[in-house]
């Protein structure tokens, strides 16, 4: 996800010249309602029927079974037993076994413990309820009617789980020492991996910011490619570098990258830029007189630094430091290739969906892992409120003094950090045209031969970037009607408020957690939405909602900085809202709204989590095939892959910045 | 309305009328053979059957699995051609098979062939559990092929082991359940507490620890014959090694999904799926097929495979995998740090 957009907002300012309630409010608060109906098709209806799910339990009823036993002619039989009461007799299958999940088996024999099958006794087994299942063999049986077996067949006999609600899966899974495991790795990860994180960023956007060092653009280039590839790539690249046959192998002095190194390293290139971007943002608001302050006051640098710098990008660090958590926490790419035998929860969403089917516990785990996620979330809102302007209109802008070895130290480390970014890249490019790693190093393309391997082929390519178009249309177009119904319509206060929330929401849900939501919301053939399940659409409006609060958020922006007045003396002079929403609104806010179309296209290219439980066969994506030819060990052709979606995005942004450069000139002349 | 149009209509109107008269069914076919393959087997269909029009969903044999449980009150597929026989007794137990007897199955080996009758699927062909084994890692570590499963417990190979995880793989699993089968249930589990010691990671995916292997990310990589043979074509220095106690298998099998529409067109392929031909164009990459006396050998791999398959009972397999699985979470999911 990319946060990097989000610039801090400025509180609304002017006075809004309260209007009667006109044909033209009732219009925007019929588009409000659409796009708020939206919001709640595309994400709470989903993430309710989620939770639902998880409390949906299988469990052995074994009252809803009964026996009946023959002696050894096979002609007289016993009394009729339910397996209750046998297994009350017996104790042969303690509490905690007879929950189980939705493939579980239970061997009837077990209640029999004198059971021999080649003896001529006879067994009678009927359900007392008409859905009480069992299988004999592969073969499922179901009613109330006695069915009898001689004892070969009778040793074939399980029985079936009933399903219920309850919290037992939660029970489970707290008890599964292996998946709790990962709550604990999961939070541990993400805490050292924003420590360092936010260190390095603050130190590149401190160099940035306060220091003459040369090629100051060129570095804010290069420290924002992470964004442009998938979190997979990083992992790929570390295989590369630092895997059992790795160019740098040696450099771990016998640690393995596979686990929680990787993860820590993958993480921090690929959160880098977000944290990067965000704190350059709080630091470039210096003002100059603080500075000057100090200086009479004779503080010394480090003084000058921990009580002027830091506490004025304070709310900046600690944005980022959520936003870092919160990435890398629901990163599902990124630990799936380097993590090893290491747990992470986004890994285990997919383990238990993926390679066990068991979609119950896969909904615990998500709900377990929103917990976090929703609770860093709320705090950065919290701290967000309580920012205050820095910048008052009589503030002089910081202007940087030469300081040779400040500068050289600068310098340096931006290119160190620069270095570590191109590196990694460099080295899947590498790997991507190389014959076979690390026998036979001569160049070849065969590993661009998308077609012969899983994953999709070139023709998941080709979604990938109409999924990524569409997105980008129709994402920006949504977001920013939404955005401009809560920030310019009048009255409806508390439908506005509401709708903002459920706007704010996305960010909160990670995308493996909102992917699984949708498989159980809209794979249901009595949801009236159930055609677009398997289609591009979900896929789409699955990557709109996934992103759409930083879109929201640069949409609310760039609306907040226009007067408001235009509304007021667009209805003095009785003008429809929409002939001043096409003719003044979009056209002053169009660089807003091309930098919300490239971030939605560029994510829509790199996305893993969210599509990779909605895609179909014939919407397979470029992104998902890298994971899934990593999957299957053909790690060259997913670099290649990996390779060509970065590449996509490049060319994204050099159009986007063209397109940037005509209109601008044509529509922002009044700046 | 101008009459060009009209005519430019018209024309199109009859050049459409021919396809609908002579209209051939069309089947959604699920699937989890190789992506190579599939121009190939729908090629070779679509010959001997020019009336009926093959379309692929294909994806691997988890993500399909997965699909055809979540799609089972409203059934997408007509015909399920080359998914794990173990999948297919999963969906039979969920009563979504449509039981047919093929003509011609009573040619096919029995062990390839569901229990009941009719069947409920019918097997194409095997995969059977192998080991790759890099002889240029093998050699700089001093390290000797192992011949055997017991060999893999030995000290020297710890930390160069890698094998799929049973719980998300079909071919771990069939390793495990083979072990078992093997060996009795506690044997294998003791067994598997000792290799637990030299595996150094449990892979998501089955043929990924051959290619660890073929890639010298790993010296031995728990697999199947199928990847070893491929990446050696690519030029990995590895060995393909059958353990001599005998190898776990899976087949690789066709069933129709019931309810299908198309039920007719279902049957001939069913039918079709089974003949001589058939198996023959499954040999191409498959070294065990179904139907006896066909197999040809395959590159890179010996020509007795059959011999080291073990009997295996594929409803035994199905019916205690959830314990099984369980039991092996529990044991070796849980040591889930990483190990230096």
């Amino acid at each position: 996800m990319n946060f990097a957009l989000e610039a801090s907002h400025l509180p609304l300012t002017g006075k809004r010249l309260r209007q009667e309630a006109s044909r033209d409010d009732l219009v925007k608060l019929g588009f409000m309602a659409v796009i708020g109906l939206y919001l709640i098709v595309a994400l709470a209806a989903p993430l309710f029927v989620m939770l639902s799910k998880s409390l949906s339990t299988y469990r052995f009823a074994l009252a809803a079974f009964e026996f009946q036993v023959s002696d050894e002619t096979g002609a007289n039989w016993g009394p009729v037993v339910s397996a209750a009461e046998l297994n009350r007799e017996l104790g042969a299958v303690a509490d905690t076994e007879l929950s189980t999940n939705s493939d579980g088996r239970l061997a009837a024999t077990k209640f029999f413990p004198e059971f021999k099958f080649r003896s001529p006794v006879h067994y009678r087994i009927r359900g007392t309820t008409d859905d009480a299942a069992f299988l004999v063999g592969s073969t499922r049986e179901t009613g109330t009617a006695w069915r009898e077996y001689d004892s070969g067949t009778f040793r074939r006999v399980v029985l079936r789980p009933a399903s219920s609600l309850g919290f037992e899966n939660f029970r489970t899974y707290f008890s599964t020492p292996a998946l709790a495991q990962s709550i604990h790795n999961s939070v541990l990860m993400a805490a050292i991996s924003t420590v360092v994180t936010i260190s390095i960023a603050f130190a590149l956007a401190y160099g940035l910011t306060r220091s003459c060092m040369p090629l100051r653009g060129l570095f804010r280039g290069i420290l924002t490619i992470p964004i442009l590839v998938p979190s997979l790539l990083p992992g790929i690249a570390l295989v590369y570098l630092f895997g059992n046959q790795g160019v740098f192998k040696d450099w771990l002095m016998g640690y393995s990258i596979y686990g929680p190194i990787g993860i820590v390293i993958g993480s921090v290139f690929f959160t880098l830029p977000h944290a990067f971007l965000i704190i350059l943002t709080a630091l470039s608001i210096a003002d100059a007189r603080h500075y000057e302050a100090a200086a009479s006051l004779k503080a010394s640098k480090w003084r000058t630094f921990t009580t002027v710098t830091v506490p004025g990008a304070r709310y900046g660090i600690v944005s980022a430091a959520f936003v870092v958590f919160t990435l890398v926490i629901t990163d599902f790419g990124l630990p799936k290739v380097i993590g090893g035998q290491y747990g992470m929860l986004a890994v285990d969403i997919y383990k238990q969906v993926i390679g066990q089917q068991n979609f119950e516990m896969g909904a615990v785990v998500s709900v377990i892992l929103l917990v976090p996620a929703v609770l860093a979330f709320v705090v950065d809102r919290r701290m967000q409120r309580r920012q205050v302007a820095l910048l008052s209109a009589r503030a002089v802008p910081y202007v940087p003094k030469r300081n040779a070895r400040m500068d050289t130290l600068c310098f340096a480390f931006a290119c160190l950090a620069s270095l570590f970014i191109l590196g990694m890249i460099a080295m899947c490019q590498i790997a991507a045209i190389v014959k076979f790693w690390p026998y036979d190093l001569t160049l070849t393309a065969k590993n661009f031969a998308f077609d012969l391997m899983d994953g999709g082929g070139w023709a998941a390519y080709g979604n990938s970037i109409r999924l990524a178009l569409l997105t980008a249309l129709f994402g920006s177009v949504i977001v920013f009607a939404g955005a401009y119904m809560v920030e310019k319509a009048d009255g409806f206060r508390f439908g506005r408020s509401i709708f903002h929330f459920l706007a704010m929401m996305p960010m909160a849900v990670p995308g493996m957690v909102l992917g699984l939501a949708y498989i159980f919301f809209f794979n249901n053939p009595a949801n009236p939405l159930y055609p677009i399940y398997g289609t591009m659409t979900i896929l789409v409006v699955c990557t709109v909602t996934h992103f759409y609060t930083v879109a929201h958020l640069t949409a609310l922006t760039a609306l907040k900085q226009m007067d408001p007045e235009f509304e007021s003396v667009a209805a003095s002079l009785k003008q429809p809202f929409h002939r001043l929403f096409f003719r003044v609104t979009v056209p002053v806010c169009l660089p807003a709204i091309l930098n919300i179309a490239i971030y939605l296209f560029v994510n829509a290219m790199t996305t893993v989590s969210a599509v990779v439980f909605l895609y179909a066969t014939d919407t397979k994506l470029a992104s998902v095939a890298v994971l899934n030819m990593d999957d299957a060990g053909d790690i060259a052709p997913a670099a290649a892959m990996g390779m060509m979606i970065f590449y996509t995005n490049v060319a994204a942004k050099l159009i986007h910045a063209l397109i940037a450069r005509g209109l601008l000139a044509r529509t922002q002349a009044w700046r | 309305m101008n009459r060009r149009v009209l005519f430019l209509l018209a024309g199109a109107v009859s050049a459409v009328l021919p396809a609908i008269a002579f209209a051939e069914t069309q089947l959604t076919v699920y699937t989890a053979i190789e992506a190579v393959d599939l121009d190939r087997y729908k090629a070779t269909f679509e010959k001997a059957h020019p009336d009926i029009k093959i379309n692929w969903v294909r994806d691997s044999t988890g993500v399909m699995t997965a699909k055809l449980l979540a799609e089972k009150d409203n059934p997408q597929a007509d015909v399920v051609w080359g998914l794990a026989a173990t999948s297919l007794l999963l969906l039979k137990t969920e009563g979504m098979l449509e039981p047919y007897q093929p003509k011609g199955v009573e040619e096919l080996d029995k062990k390839f062939v569901d229990n009941d009758t009719p069947p409920g699927w019918v097997g194409m062909d095997a995969y059977v559990a192998a080991l790759c084994y890099n002889t240029v890692e093998g050699e700089k570590l001093g390290l000797k092929a192992p011949t055997s499963w017991e060999d893999l417990t030995k000290p020297e190979y710890k930390g160069h082991i890698v094998m799929p995880n049973p719980a998300s793989s079909g071919t771990g699993f069939l390793n495990v359940s083979g072990w078992m089968q093997l060996w009795g249930e506690d044997k294998a589990w003791a067994y598997m507490d000792k290799l637990h010691e030299n595996i150094s990671a449990y892979t998501h995916s089955g043929s990924k620890p051959c290619k660890m292997a073929g890639a010298g990310e790993a010296v031995i990589g728990v697999s199947f014959e199928f990847p070893g043979a491929k990446a050696k074509s690519a030029g990995a220095p590895i060995d393909i090694i059958f353990p001599s106690e005998g190898s776990g298998w899976e087949a690789e099998a066709t069933a129709i999904i019931g309810g299908t529409p198309n039920l007719e067109a279902a049957k001939t392929l069913v039918d079709w799926s089974v003949t001589k031909e058939a198996n023959e164009m499954y040999n191409v990459g498959y070294a065990v097929v179904a139907y006896p006396g066909v197999a040809k050998a395959v590159e890179h791999l010996p020509s007795d495979i059959s011999s080291k398959m073990i009997d295996n009972d594929f409803e035994w397999a199905a019916n205690n995998r959830t314990a099984i699985l369980k039991e092996w979470q529990k044991r070796y999911d849980a040591k889930s740090e990483p190990k230096s």
